[in-house]
Formats: C-alpha cells, sequence, structure tokens
C-alpha cells in the first residue's frame, strides 16, 4: 500500500497521456484532445462549485469568451497562437469579474439565475452580432498554431498538425492544473472551502466573502476561457452553441459525474462521458436519452460522483488513509 | 430622423406580442408555480410543452374525421402531460427534496435530454404543424390590423386563466392551504395536512398548465425538436422579472417580455433576444425578487 501511494501517479499518467500520438490511432488522440480540454473546463467550474458551494448555470459563458476571443485574434488579426491563447484567458476572466461582481451579490437560486442570464446575454451576442462574430454560422476554419518547431524535433517529424496541437493543449492544460491544485491548496484556497461550508461563520470572523468568491470567479473564468481557446483551435471552428446553456449543463453533469468533493473529479467525469458518449453514438443516435438515464441513475445512487463512490469502496480497507477532510464530498441539508 | 411608424403597424405589433405573452403565460406560471410551493426550478417544464404540443398533433392524427377534433385532442394532450408530471414527480423527483438545489436541477435537467430524444423517437424530427380549429378560423380588423380569431381567443385566454388562478389561490380552501405550503412547509404537515399530496398535486397542475400552452401553439407555431430547451429559457426570463413564485407577476412579466421582443424587433431587429436576457440580468441585479415578488428568507 505504502507502494502505491508514494507512485507518482500523477506524472505517470501525464507520461502516458503524451504517449497517445505515436502509440494510439489518429482517432485517440482526437478523443484524447477532447477530453483535456473539457476536462480543464470541468475543473475550472469545480472551483466555483466544489471548491466554493456556488452553482454556476452559465459557466459556458466564459468559455464561449474565451473561444471567441481566441478565434478571432488568430483569424481575423493573424495574432500568434500563445498571444491568443492568453488573451482569451484575460478576456474571459475581465468578463468573470464584471458579471462576478454582480453575482456574488445574489444567493443559492438567484445567484444560479444571474449567471444563466449572463451566459444567455454572452450567447445572443455570439449569435447576432454578425460582423464580429460571424452570427449564427460561426467562424469556420480557425488555423492550426505555427507548429514547425514543434515537429522539427528528432521524433516529432511524423505527426500531423491535429496530433503536434494536442501535445500542445496537453502541455498547457498540465500547466494549467497544476496551477489550479495550487490555488485550491493554497490559504486562498482554503478560505474558499470554508465559506462553501459556513458563509455566516466565514463573514463573522471577519473574512470578505463576497471579495472571496469574487476571485474565485474571475478565476474560475480565467480558466473555462482557456479551455475554450484550446477547443476553438480543436474545433477549427467557433459557434453560438459554444455559449448556450446547454454546454453549461454539460460542464455540470461531467462534475457530478467524476465527483464534485475531489480535485480530479471532473477530469474522471469527462474522461468517462467522452468515451461513453463515443461508444454508445456507434451504437445508437440516441446519446442524450443514455446520457440522461445515467444522470439520474448517478443522482439517485451516486451522489458523490465516481470518485466519491470509489472513496467510499476504498475507506473500507484497512491501510488506506482517508481523504483530507476538506475534499470530503459535501452534504449539506436544507430541508 | 427616424420616420415614426404607421400607427396600425404598431398596433399589429403590439397584438403580436400579447399573443406571444399569453402563451408564455400559460408555461410560465406552471414553472412558477411549482417553484413558488416546491422551492424546484423545474428545467424539464419546457419539455412538458413539447410533449403536449406532439401529443396534440398526435390527437389530431387520430381523431381525424371529427370536425372540431382540436379541442379535445388539446384536453387530452394537457391531461397526459399532468398524469406523466405526476407519475415523475410521484416516483423520482419528491426523493430529491432534501438534497441541495443542484441535484434538483440536474435531475430535470436529465428529463429534458431524456424527453427530447423520446420525442424523437416517437415523432422523428421533421417539422409537424396543426391546422386552426374550424371554429376559430377567419380575422378580425381592428385598428386597421389584422388580429386572427384564433389568436384572439389566446389573448382572451390568458388572463381567463389568471383569474381563475388567483380566485382558487386567495378564496378558497385548497389555494390557502396551497399559499401554506409554500410559506412553511413543516408547520402545515405539523397541522396535519399531507404535504407530499399537496407538492403531487401542485406539480401536476403546473404540468398541465406546460401541456396545455404546448397543446395550444400548435396552429400558430409548427412542432420541431429544439422546441423545448429554446421555450424554457424564455419561461425562466419571464418568471425572473416577475419574481419567483409570484402570480400576477408572471403574467406581467410575460406581457413586458411579449411587448420588449415585439418592439425590439421595430427598433434594433437583431438584438431583441440580447434585450430581453439584459432585461432579466437588470431585474435580478436590482430585484433578485422580481417586480411583483416579495424577498424570501
Amino acid at each position: 500500500m505504502t507502494v502505491l501511494r508514494r507512485t507518482p501517479w500523477l506524472l505517470i499518467v501525464f507520461v502516458a497521456a503524451l504517449c497517445v500520438p505515436w502509440l494510439g490511432s489518429r482517432f485517440y488522440t482526437f478523443l484524447a484532445t477532447q477530453i483535456t480540454i473539457l476536462a480543464l473546463f470541468a475543473v475550472s467550474l469545480n472551483l466555483l462549485l466544489g471548491y466554493t458551494g456556488l452553482v454556476s448555470f452559465g459557466h459556458a459563458a466564459y468559455f464561449g469568451i474565451g473561444a471567441y476571443t481566441c478565434a478571432i485574434l488568430m483569424k481575423s488579426y493573424g495574432v500568434p497562437f500563445l498571444g491568443a491563447f492568453a488573451a482569451a484567458g484575460v478576456m474571459a476572466a475581465s468578463f468573470g469579474l464584471v458579471f462576478g461582481f454582480f453575482c456574488v451579490r445574489l444567493t443559492r437560486i438567484y445567484f444560479a439565475m444571474l449567471t444563466l442570464a449572463f451566459a444567455q446575454i454572452v450567447w445572443a451576442i455570439c449569435l447576432k452580432w454578425n460582423d464580429v462574430t460571424g452570427g449564427e454560422q460561426g467562424l469556420p476554419n480557425v488555423p492550426y498554431p505555427e507548429l514547425d518547431w514543434l515537429s522539427s524535433l528528432p521524433g516529432f517529424g511524423g505527426l500531423r498538425a491535429g496530433e503536434l496541437f494536442y501535445l500542445v493543449a496537453l502541455t498547457l492544460a498540465a500547466v494549467c492544473f497544476a496551477v489550479l491544485r495550487r490555488i485550491v491548496q493554497s490559504p486562498f484556497g482554503r478560505m474558499l472551502t470554508v465559506i462553501r461550508d459556513n458563509p455566516e461563520r466565514a463573514e463573522f470572523i471577519g473574512v470578505n466573502v463576497r471579495l472571496y468568491e469574487l476571485a474565485a470567479f474571475a478565476v474560475a473564468g480565467l480558466f473555462a476561457g482557456l479551455s475554450g481557446a484550446l477547443f476553438a483551435i480543436f474545433n477549427r471552428g467557433v459557434f453560438p452553441d459554444f455559449a448556450y446553456w446547454t454546454r453549461s449543463a454539460e460542464a455540470l453533469i461531467m462534475t457530478i459525474l467524476g465527483g464534485m468533493g475531489h480535485f480530479w473529479g471532473p477530469v474522471v467525469g469527462s474522461l468517462v462521458l467522452v468515451v461513453l458518449n463515443q461508444q454508445i453514438t456507434s451504437y445508437t443516435q440516441y446519446w442524450p436519452f443514455v446520457l440522461g438515464t445515467i444522470l439520474i441513475v448517478l443522482l439517485f445512487a451516486f451522489p458523490g460522483g465516481i470518485l466519491g463512490a470509489l472513496h467510499a469502496g476504498r475507506a473500507r480497507l484497512p491501510g488506506w488513509r482517508r481523504w483530507p477532510a476538506e475534499l470530503k464530498p459535501r452534504d449539506r441539508n436544507h430541508a | 430622423m427616424m420616420m415614426l411608424p404607421d400607427p396600425s403597424v404598431l398596433f399589429a405589433q403590439f397584438l403580436g406580442g400579447l399573443t406571444a405573452a399569453m402563451f408564455l403565460f400559460l408555461i410560465a406560471s406552471g414553472l412558477s408555480l411549482i417553484f413558488g410551493v416546491l422551492r424546484v426550478l423545474n428545467f424539464a417544464h419546457g419539455s412538458f410543452y413539447m410533449i403536449g404540443a406532439y401529443l396534440t398533433w398526435q390527437g389530431v392524427q387520430w381523431l381525424a374525421p371529427a370536425p372540431e377534433r382540436f379541442w379535445l385532442a388539446v384536453l387530452s394532450a394537457a391531461i397526459a402531460v399532468a398524469l406523466l408530471g405526476g407519475l415523475i414527480e410521484r416516483l423520482l423527483l419528491r426523493h430529491l427534496y432534501i438534497r441541495e438545489e443542484l441535484y434538483q436541477l440536474l435531475f430535470t435537467y436529465a428529463l429534458v435530454l431524456i424527453l427530447a430524444d423520446g420525442a424523437k423517437v416517437l415523432w422523428g424530427t421533421q417539422q409537424l404543424s396543426v391546422a386552426r380549429p374550424p371554429s376559430l378560423t377567419g380575422s378580425l380588423q381592428v385598428l386597421g390590423a389584422t388580429l386572427p380569431i384564433y389568436n384572439l381567443f389566446v389573448i382572451l385566454l390568458g388572463p381567463a386563466i389568471a383569474l381563475l388562478f388567483w380566485f382558487v389561490l386567495k378564496r378558497t380552501a385548497v389555494g390557502r392551504v396551497v399559499r401554506a405550503a409554500a410559506l412553511d412547509r413543516e408547520m402545515l404537515s405539523a397541522l396535519g395536512a399531507n404535504v407530499g399530496w399537496i407538492y403531487t398535486g401542485m406539480f401536476v397542475v403546473g404540468s398541465f398548465l406546460a401541456g396545455l400552452g404546448g397543446a395550444l401553439v400548435t396552429p400558430v407555431k409548427s412542432i420541431v425538436p429544439g422546441m423545448d430547451v429554446e421555450i424554457i429559457v424564455e419561461a425562466f426570463i419571464v418568471v425572473v422579472i416577475g419574481g419567483l413564485g409570484s402570480f400576477w407577476g408572471t403574467f406581467l412579466g410575460a406581457v413586458i417580455f411579449g411587448q420588449v421582443l415585439a418592439f425590439g424587433i421595430l427598433v434594433v431587429p437583431r438584438f431583441s433576444i440580447f434585450a430581453v436576457s439584459a432585461l432579466m440580468a437588470v431585474i435580478l441585479i436590482a430585484r433578485p425578487w422580481g417586480l411583483l415578488g416579495r424577498p424570501v428568507r
């Protein structure tokens, strides 16, 4: 057991993921790219959902803002990828600050409704501002970043543009995950969990709850924007439904499916969801039906998600360290 | 200088907005009732609306030769949707009341996914449409604007339903119990009322209204997949403007929504969807409990 615990699992997973273009087919690389990007999106949402206890129903807004910023800069202005990527994050974080300023004043269902309202505004702008966003047609043919330097390295020569982009996206996502993990383990992140568990008490001990929530909102927006920028290039185009409310719901499902009580829960959720989607759509076109059914089973039988269920099973084994208390799946009854 | 449009054009626009508003009121009032009493934000409400529309089409097909079959189809579709809602509440949703809102939201979203695909399996993806009932064909000329009699019927039906609900809620024993359930569930059940069945009843009534809205909209709008997710956001906007759980607020919200959309198209055609979402955001920022709602807790 000790050996298992000391194994650097994160490093192993990362290196294994890096090898996908050489080991698997083009299709696996495609799936892996999708998983990586959506995982980043879902983890950014979980900063609000699992760590701060804020149910955002409009997280797709920041995904969409990041995607459109990156696509417009790269396609219309020829900005290099890294510049557009950074700009997407800054743009999404700025909108997160502005929208969040109003959202954190509200609680619970009203908070969720206002995040939804802002996301609908973003969606309506993407849909109707034809000159800039391309309207209903979106912006197709977003160029791949210039990656000639990467393909000139030994061993990388045989890779296609999509596979090279996967390596870049995976690396950038890994950096984002590392930063997010630092954030949630920092005193700032601990304070977010205090606010989640008992906002009134946090207020009493002198914490500026709204300020912390706003900061979490902006940071979540930042990383959602970065994931949107990666998705814009992966998808070779951006479309208004990037910011539609059903995409926010998808991110919530991924987070709940993996388990919002754990940092890596949303990653597991996006992995399972993308692979299941791919498997099931090869049998039937009725994937939403299957997804809805899975979701209902999950809500009733495994409210802690996959990692929550694994943890509950594992806790019975001797020798396993319990997860730190701050990561316990939430159980707040308001009945 | 912008030319002021002809008054008859403005009036026609107003009537169009009013018709749209009354349809929205039918749907949003059900959403508002369910939220007011059960405190559940029901994303599947739009799906109930869609199922109501499809069932009406189906009913009209089955009853083909009967001249006034439309009305029978409408009524049975709304009742079927009400029963479906009751079944879902009784078997599944009630077990989630003790959990956080997030789980209830995601449960109703799961229903959205399932019902949308169910409708695709049963009725395919092509556009379907239903003819206006023979008793309400034709149109009137009002102040230079053309008003189809069917639209007039809808414009009158909205306030009629609002008055009926106002009367039941404020003036009858049943209404008193329902209002008590909205205010304090524990106290009411301590007084001996069966709160579980009141919740089921309200969910059935709310679903009935969604089904009725979907059934009545069929002669005006074609039935397509995706009408469920579109209407639910509009219904959310309406209830938020008026105040979640406030009945007259929903009525006012629907009227405002309809008029903003109708006149927004005249002023800035491309941004009328934007205008209503922005209105919802402004209301939530300035007065989260809506125009006619009361602050809760």
